[in-house]
């Protein structure tokens, strides 16, 4: 018994120990499928390596599952030391409410302004002309990936563009394929769907849409187009019986499936399954139609901490995040690009070379998330969630409940 | 306890320590309860976001939560589930515990074995019956192996039977409890009853239906408002078995509530529907009231 104590005490002195040299900060997230997973360990390895210490907090369960968890323990007044949210108007109100913590003053000393790319990056984070948080990646929806596998089982080649992938879904259908996966999840869909805008029907009716909230243009004949693309998706997707995003990205690396619309971080599954752009699949950008990617991405928040330590210890974090090498590292894992205009991105693979080359000529269009507030995506979820799993819905429904949604949003 | 009479005319100060213990009960109630019911209703005039905010609206948010189509499927679903759980459960509730009071032997096991569902939580029984029931590899796999080739049997997949889906597993999961119930009730019942039933050659059927259920009336009231409160609030057992899907065919109001409060981050809209929510309770718990406290006079 008295060995067992001596070691209590012994831990309890080596843990009190520790604590005095590194400082633990506890990092919330909701990256845990492979690559994700693979993406954050670099962040965590760079930041120990400073001396401190990341305790994980992954939430399982996509960011609808976990926003609500980060957003009660912030307000709830047990903030996380650094926490994950999207660009945009997720953490809006958070922010006016005081609960993160400015850092203008780092941003300004590091020169964060001068490296960013492309600025507007920074604009998310910045409310009344504070930066208040700090962008790692830019991920793009607008992305078709498509198995090479499952289109040599069928016989056809593999398409360059959404026309060509609608025609050849009855001759996978044919070979036992599913031709397009999407998940159960609802943000897939209206995921999928919000792809679908700028592809078929151009930059200037999706900017109407979502950033002018044009209910007329939402009615109109342009969105008319979308939603009959929409009901061509909602034939092909019938049936995939899978949940998660990265299951149904799996159903593509094993040539289960003909393609699946997602964003770039899909790339970090194939990495992980060891698979080579353009001869094991091959990526279209904006469908293969209009080529254009939306900026938006993750982002992280620091909640304002009473534990000096942490406080300090939160800038270093900020720092480890963003520096170059750190940077590489978590994006080649994860699969984005980085926010760094200033880094050697030789490692980068084809896909990953087609989105920097769309980011340098300036082929962008905000993330939809970043326009939108969250009630507005929520309502948006509910209609497509509606819409891909009722065939007797008609595309005309769809898109009068659309409007109305988009007229009542703010 | 309280009933006899006082003999001195201050009561107030009767049984003080008694009464000083519960003060803390009764700030309970009255803060976290009732205070919190008071909040969430005011708040629900307002246009409160991620954050609580006064800021009202008027009518808005209701509004928009009548004329939103989720939120109509999950009444309907509600009111499908309802009736059907409450009539099932009562149902088969009192047969079996009329079965278990014939006096068969293993008795306490037979018990046990029905009441042991009530032991796991909807989470668990919801995965258990997703499981069940996925063609792929529950009942619909299982019967196809034994020969039968076209069986089908998908209820979570079909959108319009998928509530029978959740349905089969509410009961399965908390019919134990009602034969519980309504077991204890039988057993209160006077051996004398029967005997005087059977003297006059009455049949057993008839003497439950006509004699021994209206006896139990007050056993079949508390059964009522414990199974009626359980389907109000039905949520956990919907999101471990479909999610509310397909579409929103499974949806029910509690979900509606969480998913706007939390991550629609539109806690107003919420709140309207957790209003609306706190209504359709009253109109059980107020008539059930009623007829417990209300009648007792009458009875003497």
């Amino acid at each position: 018994m008295n060995t067992f104590k001596a070691a209590i005490a012994a831990s309890t002195l080596l843990a009190c120990a520790s604590v005095s040299q590194a400082t633990d900060l506890e990092v919330t997230h909701w990256w845990t499928s492979g690559g994700e997973a693979a993406a954050v360990a670099e962040f965590a390895k760079a930041f120990d390596a400073t001396g401190n210490k990341w305790v994980d907090g992954a939430i399982a369960g996509g960011g609808n599952t976990a926003r609500p968890v980060f957003i009660s323990r912030i307000t709830g007044g047990d903030p996380m030391a650094a926490t994950q949210f999207n660009h945009g108007r997720q953490a809006e109100e958070l922010v006016q409410a005081g609960l993160m913590r400015d850092f203008t003053e780092l941003a300004e000393k590091e020169g964060w302004k001068n490296f960013v790319r492309p600025v507007s990056l920074l604009d998310g984070c910045t409310v009344d002309g504070k930066i208040y948080c700090v962008p790692i990646n830019i991920h793009s929806w607008q992305w078709l990936w498509l198995s090479h596998k499952a289109f040599a089982d069928a016989g056809v080649p593999v398409p360059t563009n959404w026309d060509e992938f609608v025609a050849a879904a009855p001759a996978l259908e044919k070979a036992g394929k599913v031709p397009l996966a999407i998940g159960g999840q609802p943000w897939q869909r209206t995921g999928a769907f919000n792809v679908l805008i700028p592809a078929i029907a151009g930059k200037e009716t999706f900017l109407k849409v979502y950033q002018d909230k044009d209910e007329a243009v939402a009615a109109g004949p342009e969105m008319a187009k979308v939603f009959k693309a929409a009901d061509d998706a909602r034939r092909m997707a019938a049936n995939s019986n899978v949940q998660d995003w990265n299951q149904a990205t799996n159903l593509v690396i094993t040539g289960q499936a003909g393609g699946q619309i997602m964003g770039d971080w899909a790339q970090g599954e194939f990495q992980v399954a060891g698979q080579v752009a353009g001869t094991d699949y091959s990526c279209l950008p904006g469908l293969g139609v209009n080529e254009l990617i939306s900026v938006g991405g993750d982002a992280f928040y620091f909640p304002i901490q009473k534990d000096e330590a942490k406080t300090k210890a939160q800038e270093v974090l900020a720092s480890v995040m963003l520096s170059p090498e750190t940077q590489v590292a978590f994006n080649l894992k994860k699969g984005s690009v980085p926010v760094r205009g200033d880094v050697d991105l030789a490692a980068a693979n084809d896909c990953m070379k087609k989105g920097l080359d769309i980011l340098a000529k300036g082929n962008t269009i905000p993330d939809p998330p970043r326009l939108n507030t969250e009630d507005t995506n929520n309502q948006l979820n509910d209609l497509f969630v509606e819409f891909f799993a009722t065939p007797s819905m008609t595309p005309e429904d769809a898109q009068k409940r659309y409007a109305d949604i988009i007229a009542k949003a703010d | 306890m309280a009933t006899e009479t006082s003999k001195r005319p201050n009561t107030l100060f009767r049984n003080l320590n008694a009464k000083i213990a519960s003060l803390p009960m009764i700030f309970t109630a009255l803060v976290v309860f009732v205070g919190g019911t008071v909040w969430t209703v005011v708040y629900s005039f307002t246009n409160s976001r991620l954050l609580p905010r006064l800021q009202f609206v008027g009518l808005d948010q209701y509004e928009r939560l009548w004329s939103t189509p989720r939120w109509l499927a999950s009444i309907e679903n509600l009111m499908i589930y309802g009736v059907l759980s409450l009539i099932f459960s009562l149902t088969i509730g009192f047969v079996l515990a009329a079965l278990l009071d014939q006096k068969i032997r293993f008795e306490s096991v037979f018990r046990t074995i029905i009441l042991y569902p009530f032991a796991l939580s909807f989470i668990v029984t919801g995965l258990v019956w997703q499981w069940l029931l996925n063609p792929d590899f529950g009942v619909q796999h299982f019967v196809r192996g034994l020969g039968w080739e076209t069986f089908t049997f998908n209820p979570l997949y079909d959108q319009s039977i998928v509530i029978y889906g959740i349905l089969i597993a509410a009961l399965w999961q908390g019919t134990g409890l009602v034969m519980c119930l309504m077991l204890a009730g039988l057993r209160g019942i006077d051996e004398d009853i029967w005997k005087a039933a059977r003297v006059d050659g009455i049949p057993m059927w008839k003497t439950y239906i006509f004699i021994v259920i209206p006896m139990m009336r007050p056993v079949f009231v508390t059964t009522l408002v414990i199974i009626a409160s359980g389907i109000v609030r039905v949520y956990d057992l919907v999101v471990a078995q479909t999610s509310g899907g397909p579409g929103h065919a499974s949806e029910v109001p509690a979900k509606y509530v969480y998913d706007y409060m939390f991550s629609a981050q539109n806690l107003g809209q919420g709140f309207a529907a957790s209003t609306m929510m706190l209504l359709t309770v009253l109109i059980v718990v107020v008539p059930w009231a009623y007829l417990e406290f209300g009648g007792r006079n009458k009875r003497g």
